[in-house]
């Protein structure tokens, strides 16, 4: 039997952004933007904080005052293991499993804006249906994502556009901080970002992981 | 009161602090300050406030923010007093941070500013390091500068709210070997603690054991290896921390 996801999924929720080639790309021209002027080198992480954990079935709050409120659907790595200083081949086997995600945010003005305000509210962090062993997986980086709304199709990719694969971001990631067992890693949410009103069933499914719903209520 | 949380002989205590920073066990046995290991005295997630002094935003050439610039940091890169933080190899510039910290003591939404003091526990102190040579983007500090193992010293203790009079008029002091580097005052906040409270909860629940980190003053320097840098927030608390290498760092987690 599997275990339950409440059970192994209890750690840090560390998110990955511009991890997808196609978003990437349509961000190029705004890092040449002043005082930067260059892409980002390393991978830009943030955290879920665990007041926007959710999970499968549940509402998701429609804040009151905001304008736009975009899922995010993205495959989420479970860590099995602790991971420090962790090389790339041998990151596979820090992975405990995967699980569908759905990142929550508001959309951001810039890139050069902390994201606390857009991405840590109550409850916009669902995950589900259910925790997936690593061995029920065959290739993490061959699955495809789709974003339904209200049963229709609106947002489709696969997780072979990952700018960085999970066992780079473990090694990029584990050279200065751990990875403790039960975090997850947030892999990043494509490119074509769709708006949600209070009432739409969003839905994420992901190839083998089953598919992650939740509705949009107003505040 | 002072609260901590310390590890004795393999095992995990709440303690109050007494004279001398002896703690005091639940079962009443008295332990000396340097007899344990101090643990970070809170474990959630922590608010920090970037470009909170004005002073400091503008030794950093940047214009004093109208909005709170705030990221968060998780609880893998908290240590405790008498604790040692790594220096990478190869990096030009890591300087310490010292900053008063608001702990939240109950489930705080929607809070108005008259009343943002009573959702808190109270008060301690971090030293919030960074690595200057990976900021990318001083707006939005990233996990690499500012979410390392080891690498935001917090504690001793927290001190009970109700034990400090007056949060926006404590003085914030570093020294680097014994030698006073940096030293300001928390009237000097551009955003206070009751107004991030009420900001924070304005669009989030803050959790108890939260922990709001309200920015450092100007005076920031270079440490390396071997130094001794000690944080204070005058009554709240004195957190000493020292700096090791990356290969000391390693060696020694991988025996532990």
């Amino acid at each position: 039997m599997r275990p339950a996801l409440d059970h192994v999924a209890t750690g840090t929720l560390f998110g990955v952004a511009l991890n997808y080639r196609g978003l990437l790309e349509s961000r190029l021209q705004e890092f040449q933007q002043a005082p930067y002027q260059k892409p980002p080198v390393k991978p830009v992480l943030f955290i879920k904080t665990p007041n926007t954990r959710n999970g499968h079935g549940q509402p998701v709050v429609y804040p009151q005052g905001v304008e736009r409120l975009q899922p995010g659907p993205a495959l989420g790595v479970v860590i099995g293991r602790s991971a420090s200083r962790v090389r790339a081949e041998d990151a596979m086997a820090h992975v405990a499993g995967y699980v569908i995600v759905n990142e929550f945010s508001l959309p951001e003005e810039s890139y050069y804006r902390p994201a606390v305000k857009a991405k840590c509210r109550d409850g916009f962090c669902p995950l589900g249906p259910e925790f997936v062993p690593a061995a029920d997986v065959q290739d993490p980086h061959a699955l495809t994502l789709k974003l339904f709304v209200n049963g229709q199709l609106r947002q489709e990719n696969t997780t072979a556009n990952l700018v960085r694969g999970i066992p780079q971001l473990i090694e990029e990631i584990s050279e200065f901080m751990t990875l403790h067992e039960g975090d997850v890693l947030i892999t990043g949410t494509p490119e074509g970002r769709v708006d949600v009103q209070p009432g739409d069933v969003v839905e994420v499914e992901i190839t083998g992981l089953g598919r992650l719903a939740n509705t949009v209520v107003a505040e | 009161m002072k609260h901590a949380r310390i590890r004795h002989q393999g095992v995990i205590h709440s303690v109050t602090v007494e004279e001398d920073n002896a703690v005091r066990l639940a079962d009443g046995r008295l332990l000396a300050e340097d007899a344990v290991e101090w643990l970070p005295p809170a474990t959630g997630s922590m608010f920090a406030l970037g470009l909170n002094y004005a002073d400091h935003a503008a030794e950093l050439s940047f214009k004093a923010p109208t909005e709170p610039l705030a990221f968060i940091k998780s609880p893998g890169t908290y240590t405790g007093h008498n604790q040692v933080t790594w220096r990478p190899d190869n990096v030009a510039y890591m300087h310490y941070e010292c900053e008063l910290v608001a702990v939240i003591g109950k489930p705080a939404r929607n809070v108005k500013r008259e009343d943002a003091l009573a959702y808190l526990a109270g008060y301690t102190v971090c030293n919030d390091y960074a690595i200057r040579d990976y900021l990318e983007n001083y707006y939005r500090p990233n996990l690499r500068v500012k979410n390392r193992d080891a690498t935001t010293p917090v504690g001793p203790w927290i001190v009970d709210a109700s034990d400090v009079a007056d949060p926006s008029r404590l003085k914030l002091r570093t020294w680097v070997n014994g030698e006073l580097k940096q030293e300001g005052t928390t009237a000097d906040m551009i955003f206070d603690i009751p107004y991030l409270i009420e900001y924070f909860s304005s669009f989030m629940t803050l959790q108890p054991g939260d922990m709001i980190a309200t920015g450092t003053p100007e005076g920031l320097a270079d440490v390396v290896p071997g130094d001794e840098v000690v944080v204070e927030v005058e009554g709240v608390g004195r957190l000493v921390n020292r700096i090791i290498s990356e290969g000391e760092f390693f060696a020694r987690k991988n025996e532990a």
